[in-house]
């Protein structure tokens, strides 16, 4: 889309440009161009020598079993995180719809650990899961399950899981009742009189209406998961016990900044610039099917 | 106040897309000029032209004595009415006429004068502190115009602006923009695709097609000496009835047709014309040199005042339509005869639509 | 097959109270950590430690909190800054940032919706592509890029390198290009040039939308994480969320609780306060922002 009617200045719109397109170049495309540089190359561990290696590096990194362990581990965090977060969304949105009154509030309160730091939600969380004190932790251990997330790798996960959901869960609830309010009544009625029960009703015309929704926050909270839960994992576990809730940024991170390997870090940072690249795309080709909706 | 004159002026887009070919107008100072014409036929573009908002690629647009083809909008001394009115919506009435005085550096209590002054003549006093939003569609139109107003430039340019108020607004607002505009004595451009509108509004009317000038004069010269089929069908409501007919020896010769004695009809034929207005129910034989109609009645709409009388003729799916004053009793299905007398005949050259004769 | 009108429905009235008891426990999943959060933070550390915690506040609120923001916490032998001091850093690097974000997308969007000029869309996807370069993707470069600006622990070094941003300037876009040409065209027979256009008229029209960008802004540049990390390395430098994640001694030490819950109903009462008192504008940025 583009106007009809702009102004003739020449040089203006290059002084308005100026600021953003400084910031992007030196912040941006530099720094990206340097990873991407970065990642052709093998520097001994002191710094004195460095050697181009070509996608070497990419290929140790691929073939290192812990690398493809981590992958594997984001992957399920991140749908877990997704699912662990869409599914009471949806649910608590199709019981608001039902609602009219106090909507309003229930919104207002929902959302409210959209606006915690991830890192602030994780911490909520790890006390009520310490071991001896939390507050859940403490009946879990009355009926005899020894919860420890220090030591335990299973349940440090499911902490930093739940905490990454929890965050979430009012951001879909938002988006999710939006897009249910926004179905019409009458296709609902329509549905009602041709029989179908509450439930049906609910898979055979609300959800795939809802699709659209439904998809585009797929994408968002897988985004989420991928990139913005650095902070609960960094906070929590610290990657730990063991690797056992290491995540690809977390490892990005710790290989380039703590094991100093620069190469290799550089090389997987490459990797997720591609994740990014992919789930942007997909992104914007749901948003121009909404377009031509 | 001044004349406005347009020589010989072209619009060309890159691309090549010629929007407006080779215009002369001229608008003699104090006259209200309609372009008028279907949509694309390039009215709007030349409007813009004048207002400065697109660029002239030939010819000179002149505005009193000078020249104002390389001017600034802010500086050709015009106040343009939009069809969406373009009022700032985060601005006050109040505001929204002032705007352009105080870009001009208009001293203060100038300013308040000549709001105040343009409220009063457009009854728009109470609202001056409102914001546009909270106004009615005839509202803001005023508003529109006020801003035009308060300006008091040399020439007003209108773009369709009553084309968004409701039928009965509409009349009431063109005689207020009549009246308004003869008071200030404002040379104006008024562009339309009411055909009625340009006809009530216009001391100069010049109907537009595909970016040419099809025919310029008063209101009424266009009505009775339309140059082309294109302005008579275009002028007028109904439309005249165009009928194709071939040379006989005595006249026009079609299916349904008789008289017309004095028509000199080309040897390739020509198209007939003669307006619904003018057709009158005859019993009998018709004069030679009036032209009689023939044709079954298929749909009568009494409206009160008059009746509309729908028929085919010929058989090619050539329809007449007749205008005939108050309630003419006649059923679908039977045939009906009419008939104009020869002043109210207008003949067309058939390939170019150009008038022929007279 | 639909049931006569006239015989009560006893399925409706069960019916009715099910969303309520949902978004009940909705509700108390929500507030439950919070409500832990905040009654830890008037414990003291003895209380937190007997099981199980008590559920209602104790009277070391004024204790807690005052020390927490003039003293700051500790973990093992790390002692973070007082509070106070970060939150001081927080609020001018999500200050910043929101602030800066907005002026140079409004301007670069305003440029690129409102004018022709050679390059313009290759400027465009050039601030488009952005969007898929977080920090998180170029971790290392930067800080090279940083270091050698000599911007390590620097104000500017925490904000100027995050205020680049596609999606306000997406937004902005979006919403220039709904501005009728007419307006544009009154402005210019008005005598309003292109800058004059913009102060009297586009930013008026926007004010809503940035209010709806500055919430989100806002919530972005103060939950900032790794970025603070990567460049706050200083103690002074260091922002509220940051110095309480590191007031948890993740080794398994012991970690004074309540210092570190007080501290985290001071990191997240900001934004959760801007969310609700900006609500109507935060729900608009969100669904703006992801068009």
């Amino acid at each position: 889309m583009e106007r009809k009617v702009v102004f003739p200045q020449k040089l203006l719109p290059y002084l308005l440009l100026a600021p953003q397109i400084a910031i992007t170049l030196v912040f941006f495309f530099w720094p990206a161009g340097q990873a991407i540089w970065m990642s052709t190359l093998l520097q001994d561990p002191l710094g004195f020598s460095v050697q181009f290696v070509g996608l070497e590096n990419f290929q140790a990194v691929l073939q290192d079993p812990a690398y493809l362990a981590t992958m594997q581990r984001t992957f399920l965090f991140s749908f877990g995180v997704t699912a662990l977060s869409m599914i009471p969304a949806l649910l608590l949105a199709v019981m608001a719809d039902r609602v009219v009154r106090g909507a309003t509030a229930y919104k207002t309160i929902l959302v409210i650990p959209y606006a915690i730091a991830p890192a602030v939600a994780g911490a909520l969380w790890l006390f009520l899961f310490q071991p001896s004190i939390g507050t859940i932790a403490y009946p879990l251990r009355l009926i005899g399950i020894d919860w420890n997330p220090r030591i335990d790798g299973t349940d440090a996960m499911i902490v930093v899981l739940i905490a990454s959901a929890w965050k979430q869960i009012g951001y879909n609830f938002l988006f999710f009742l939006a897009g249910l309010q926004s179905i019409p009544k009458s296709l609902i009625e329509a549905a009602a009189i041709d029989g179908a029960r509450e439930i049906r009703r609910f898979w055979t015309i609300v959800f795939p209406l809802l699709s659209p929704t439904t998809f585009f926050l797929l994408v968002v909270n897988l985004t989420y998961a991928f990139f913005d839960t650095f902070g609960v994992i960094h906070a929590v576990t610290q990657g730990g016990p063991g690797k056992s809730t290491e995540v690809l940024i977390y490892k990005a991170w710790y290989d380039g900044l703590i094991a100093q390997d620069l190469g290799r870090s550089s090389a997987q940072a490459v990797i997720l610039m591609f994740i990014v690249i992919g789930l942007t795309v997909i992104q914007f080709r749901y948003i121009e099917r909404k377009v031509h909706y | 106040m001044a004349e406005l004159s347009l020589s010989r002026v072209r619009k060309v887009y890159p691309g090549g897309v010629e929007a407006v070919k080779d215009i002369d107008i001229a608008i003699p100072d104090g006259a209200l000029c309609v372009l008028v014409g279907p949509s694309g036929c390039g009215k709007s573009t030349l409007l813009r032209m004048i207002a400065g908002l697109e660029t002239i690629t030939e010819g000179d647009c002149r505005i009193g004595a000078g020249r104002v083809n390389d001017l600034d909008p802010s500086d050709r001394d015009i106040a343009m009415v939009f069809q969406n009115y373009a009022l700032y919506p985060h601005m006050t009435v109040y505001d929204n006429m002032a705007y352009g005085l105080r870009n001009r550096g208009t001293p203060k209590d100038e300013i308040e004068a000549r709001v105040q002054e343009a409220a009063r003549i457009l009854e728009i006093s109470p609202f001056l502190d409102r914001k546009p939003r909270a106004l009615s569609g005839g509202q803001r139109q005023r508003v529109a115009m006020g801003r035009a107003i308060v300006r008091k430039p040399q020439v007003f340019l209108f773009d369709e602006p009553l084309s968004n108020l409701d039928a009965k607004l509409r009349i009431q607002m063109r005689v207020e923009i009549k009246k308004l505009q003869r008071a200030l004595g404002v040379t104006s451009v008024y562009v339309t695709h009411d055909q009625l509108e340009a006809m009530t509004l216009a001391d100069i009317l010049v109907v537009m097609s595909k970016g040419h000038v099809e025919q310029q004069g008063s209101p009424l010269d266009l009505y009775e000496k339309p140059a082309s089929t294109f302005v008579a069908s275009f002028i007028g409501a109904p439309p005249m009835n165009l009928i194709p007919v071939g040379a006989g020896e005595n006249g026009p010769q079609a299916a349904g047709l008789t008289g017309g004695r004095g028509l000199a009809i080309p040897p390739g034929g020509a198209t007939l014309g003669v307006r619904p207005e003018h057709l009158m129910v005859v019993a009998g034989p018709v004069p030679d040199d009036s032209l009689g109609i023939t044709f079954p009645v298929s749909a009568v709409e009494a409206v009160g005042a008059e009746t509309f009388v729908y028929g085919p003729i010929g058989g090619n799916g050539q329809e007449i339509i007749a205008r005939l004053p108050g309630k003419a009793l006649l059923a679908p299905g039977t045939p009906v005869s009419v008939a104009a007398t020869a002043e109210h005949l207008h003949l067309f050259d058939s390939q170019t639509g150009k008038r022929l004769g007279q | 097959m639909a049931a006569p009108l006239d015989t009560p429905a006893p399925k409706s009235v069960r019916r009715d109270w099910i969303p309520h008891v949902v978004i009940a426990i909705g509700i108390f999943i929500t507030a439950f950590p919070l409500w832990v959060a905040f009654v830890a933070s008037t414990l003291s550390n003895p209380e937190i430690a007997q099981a199980p915690m008590p559920l209602l506040p104790g009277n070391q609120a004024g204790a807690n909190y005052g020390e927490a923001l003039l003293q700051g916490g500790r973990s093992g032998r790390i002692l973070t800054p007082p509070v106070w001091e970060m939150m001081l850093n927080s609020t001018v690097m999500a200050l910043s940032i929101a602030v800066g974000k907005i002026i140079i997308s409004i301007l670069s969007a305003y440029a690129v919706v409102f004018f022709r000029f050679p390059f313009r869309m290759a400027f465009f996807w050039m601030i488009f592509i952005t969007l898929m370069l977080p920090v998180e993707v170029r971790i290392v470069p930067t800080i090279q890029v940083i270091t050698n600006l000599n911007m390590m622990n620097t104000y500017a070094g925490l904000t100027i390198p995050l205020i680049a941003s596609a999606t306000a300037t997406l937004l902005f876009r979006q919403f220039f290009l709904t501005i009728p040409d007419e307006l544009v065209e009154a402005a210019k027979i008005d005598g309003a040039g292109p800058m004059k256009f913009f102060r009297d008229v586009v930013l008026p029209l926007s004010v809503t939308n940035i209010a709806a960008l500055f919430v989100i802004l806002f919530l972005y540049g103060w939950n900032q994480y790794l970025w603070p990390l990567l460049i706050g390395t200083d103690a002074r430098m260091q922002t509220i969320v940051i110095g309480m994640s590191k007031m948890i001694d993740s080794a398994g030490g012991p970690t004074d609780w309540n210092m570190v819950m007080a501290t985290a109903i001071l990191a997240l009462l900001p934004p959760v306060l801007v969310v609700i008192l900006m609500q109507r504008w935060f729900v608009k940025g969100l669904v703006e922002t992801e068009k």
